[in-house]
């Protein structure tokens, strides 16, 4: 009988071109993610080696990191941002890959599109120059991000050169409390592994509270295995995933799909496959997840304290911690819920989805009835993940609750999870951010960033401090 | 991309756990169409609070103005995918960094950008701490062919390196070029493939 194979075991034996006797593979690649920031010097590598796209009909392009959040019939006011939003449009044309341009309605960020789509498909292999191309891992994809050298190696050959990664299971016991989400879930897990747990590793999300999680969710979940160092993480497709894909756009058509779904149901681990690391929490114990310092490692519980270095024995992890804390401000001690905040940011590939923003306007809504709304000296903004996210959001009226209780509804892009347009924090300034990264910088230079789920950036929003989102769902 | 065989150069020590790439590279330094120049954001927040002591960033120092090497901690290169990391790297003239452990993504991009990436255990990595602390006087000689680093007091570590990666390195090789002589496996693939999943292929 066949030795019994993980999920990441198959679709990696599936795609197999050529094994070299290192243990090197040439493994093929199904779908490619193109976006404005990491494709220029690749387009350029091809272009001076006289190369082609060998699949464009496989490869799908959107500018999302540089994209403004406001009117959009202006155009592109900084020039640098203008130039790479400008140079992903010709080289597309010059090369025959199809565009998702910044004034099309299913304009977003690459990992909302993808999915919405129906791009994203169980046993795919799927890459885009970007670290976060782990959420497509949610559908049972082998999903990562690469390099630009990567990127112009898969437009030019459809293939990589990689080496199989090690399996990691993650099993999730339980049922999601009231008030608690996948991103808290996903928090949860990082405060545990650390930021480099996965390093090496393709992570397998597992358990009933996994399998309990909405594509949405899952897709949350999957987003952030790069911020504990897996490359990729993992889902095995089911019922859940098959409902969510059927119907959209870039399925398999009529026929083909029960085909599909046949193929796709193989897909699962085989019982008794063996992993190189298991770790299991239950979610029973989680709180609504808040972090505290500049590695999104830094994470605790929101009924929780700001952590005291002075508790540290090791060195180095003493000098760590008073250097995050010096960066955040923050002083040993306080309670994370006094912590009083200036800017709210709710969207991202982590949380730009409808359920996160029907989230955050069922929160708003309940404020609005208690005569609540933005906390005085606090903007917060909601950006939608894509173009058809805010349609849908506008079409169920969300848009009007939030505006109504004081935040500011844009249009869809990266904004400000990495500050590459124009929004963008101060120095100093303190945002909720419903996004994935805390890193010093990293929505601004000076900006300090406490990532926390949708409802937790809205009950922030609303009290003007990071505060436990239970207090608003009764 | 430029061969690496040996490298004999100034050490410079950067004792921190978790550099991520907005570290290395803020992402406003990302909006470039070019590969060359990224060398001005290296390190650009971080090198304005100095060495935490009140002198300069390590980098800035007068003994550390060649380093060509980077004696770094865990988890070095974490986050983003952004091969603008190792760009600047290399344009700031790092040719090789030695540390307890390199994040996936980072450490397939700086292998194709010519830089060597050396994992030692925490032990090794505190000596050569120590070693690139002395300044200037205190050069490495790489060796990739033999797997050794020489210190300063001529003694030796041996690091293990990914024979794959060794030989690119070694060669300078590009390897689209040589995946392009595959082409014929990745015809064949795909023939099989979309006899058997027609529906990846428009079906």
């Amino acid at each position: 009988m066949a030795r019994p194979r993980t999920l990441f075991e198959k679709i990696w034996d599936n795609h197999v071109v050529e094994r070299q006797d290192d243990g090197t593979c040439l493994i093929y690649i199904d779908r490619h993610l193109v976006h404005e920031v990491t494709s220029p010097q690749a387009f350029e590598g091809l272009r001076l080696s006289g190369r082609k796209v060998r699949r464009p009909e496989a490869t799908l392009a959107v500018p999302d990191h540089n994209v403004p959040t406001s009117d959009r019939s202006k155009g592109i006011e900084d020039e640098e941002s203008r130039i790479q939003v400008e140079t992903l449009s010709s080289n597309c044309a010059e090369f025959g890959v199809p565009l998702i341009d910044m004034n099309d309605v299913r304009q977003g960020i690459v990992h909302i599109i993808g999915p919405e789509q129906g791009l994203t498909q169980p046993g795919m292999t799927i890459v885009c120059g970007d670290s976060h191309t782990s959420t497509h891992g949610a559908f049972g994809a082998l999903a990562f991000g690469i390099g630009t050298s990567e990127v112009e190696h898969v437009l030019a050959t459809q293939t990589l050169i990689q080496r199989p990664a090690k399996n990691m299971r993650i099993a999730v016991d339980g049922a999601l409390p009231h008030g608690i989400t996948a991103k808290d879930l996903v928090l949860a897990i990082i405060g545990k592994i650390g930021t480099a747990g996965g390093t090496g590793h393709v992570i397998e999300y597992a358990g009933p509270a996994v399998r309990g999680l909405s594509m949405e969710g899952r897709m949350t979940v999957c987003n952030m295995s790069i911020e504990g160092g897996a490359r990729a993480g993992l889902i095995a497709p089911d019922q859940t995933t098959f409902d969510y894909l059927k119907g959209r756009p870039m399925v398999p058509k009529a026929g083909a799909w029960e085909q599909a779904v046949a193929f796709w149901k193989s897909l699962p681990s085989d019982e008794g496959a063996a992993y190189d690391k298991e770790v299991t929490l239950s979610v029973s114990e989680i709180e609504p997840q808040v972090t505290w310092g500049t590695s999104p490692e830094d994470v605790l519980p929101i009924s929780g304290v700001v952590p005291d270095p002075a508790a540290i024995a090791d060195e180095g992890q003493r000098q760590g911690v008073e250097r995050s804390l010096k960066y955040m401000g923050l002083t040993p001690g306080t309670r994370l819920q006094d912590v009083a905040i200036d800017k709210v940011f709710i969207g991202s590939c982590t949380n730009g989805r409808i359920e996160d923003l029907r989230a955050v306007a069922a929160i708003a809504q309940k404020a609005l009835a208690g005569g609540r709304k933005v906390a005085e000296g606090v903007y917060a903004m909601v950006v939608p993940g894509s173009g058809l996210v805010k349609e849908q959001a506008e079409a169920e009226g969300l848009d009007r609750i939030l505006v109504e209780a004081g935040f500011d509804w844009r249009e869809p892009g990266c904004s400000m999870c990495l500050a590459m347009n124009a929004d963008k924090l101060k120095p100093g300034e303190r945002c909720a951010s419903t996004s994935n990264r805390n890193f010093e910088g990293r929505q601004g230079p000076g900006g300090r960033t406490h990532l926390v789920s949708p409802g937790m950036a809205a009950a922030a929003a609303l009290t003007g401090r990071l505060a436990d989102v239970r207090e608003f769902l009764g | 991309m430029e061969k690496f065989t040996t490298l004999t150069a100034v050490a410079a020590p950067l004792p921190m756990d978790n550099v991520d790439t907005d570290k290395i590279i803020p992402a406003r330094y990302l909006k470039t169409i070019k590969r060359t120049g990224l060398g001005a954001g290296l390190f650009s927040d971080i090198r304005k609070d100095g060495d935490g002591k009140g002198g300069p960033f390590v980098l800035d120092q007068p003994a550390y103005k060649n380093a060509k090497i980077l004696i770094v901690g865990d988890n070095f290169g974490c986050g983003s995918s952004r091969e603008h990391a190792a760009w600047a790297l290399l344009d700031g003239g790092i040719r090789c960094v030695i540390g307890e452990s390199f994040s996936d993504i980072f450490f397939s991009n700086a292998g194709k950008n010519g830089i060597l990436l050396i994992q030692l255990p925490p032990e090794e990595i505190e000596k050569l701490m120590d070693d690139a602390s002395r300044g200037a006087n205190a050069t490495l000689t790489i060796d990739l062919e033999a797997q050794t680093i020489r210190g300063p007091d001529g003694g030796t570590i041996h690091f293990e390196v990914d024979p794959w990666k060794k030989h690119c390195l070694l060669n300078g090789l590009d390897d689209i070029g040589l995946t392009l002589q595959k082409a014929p496996s990745i015809d064949r693939f795909e023939g099989g493939q979309k006899a058997q999943q027609p529906w990846l292929y428009g079906a």
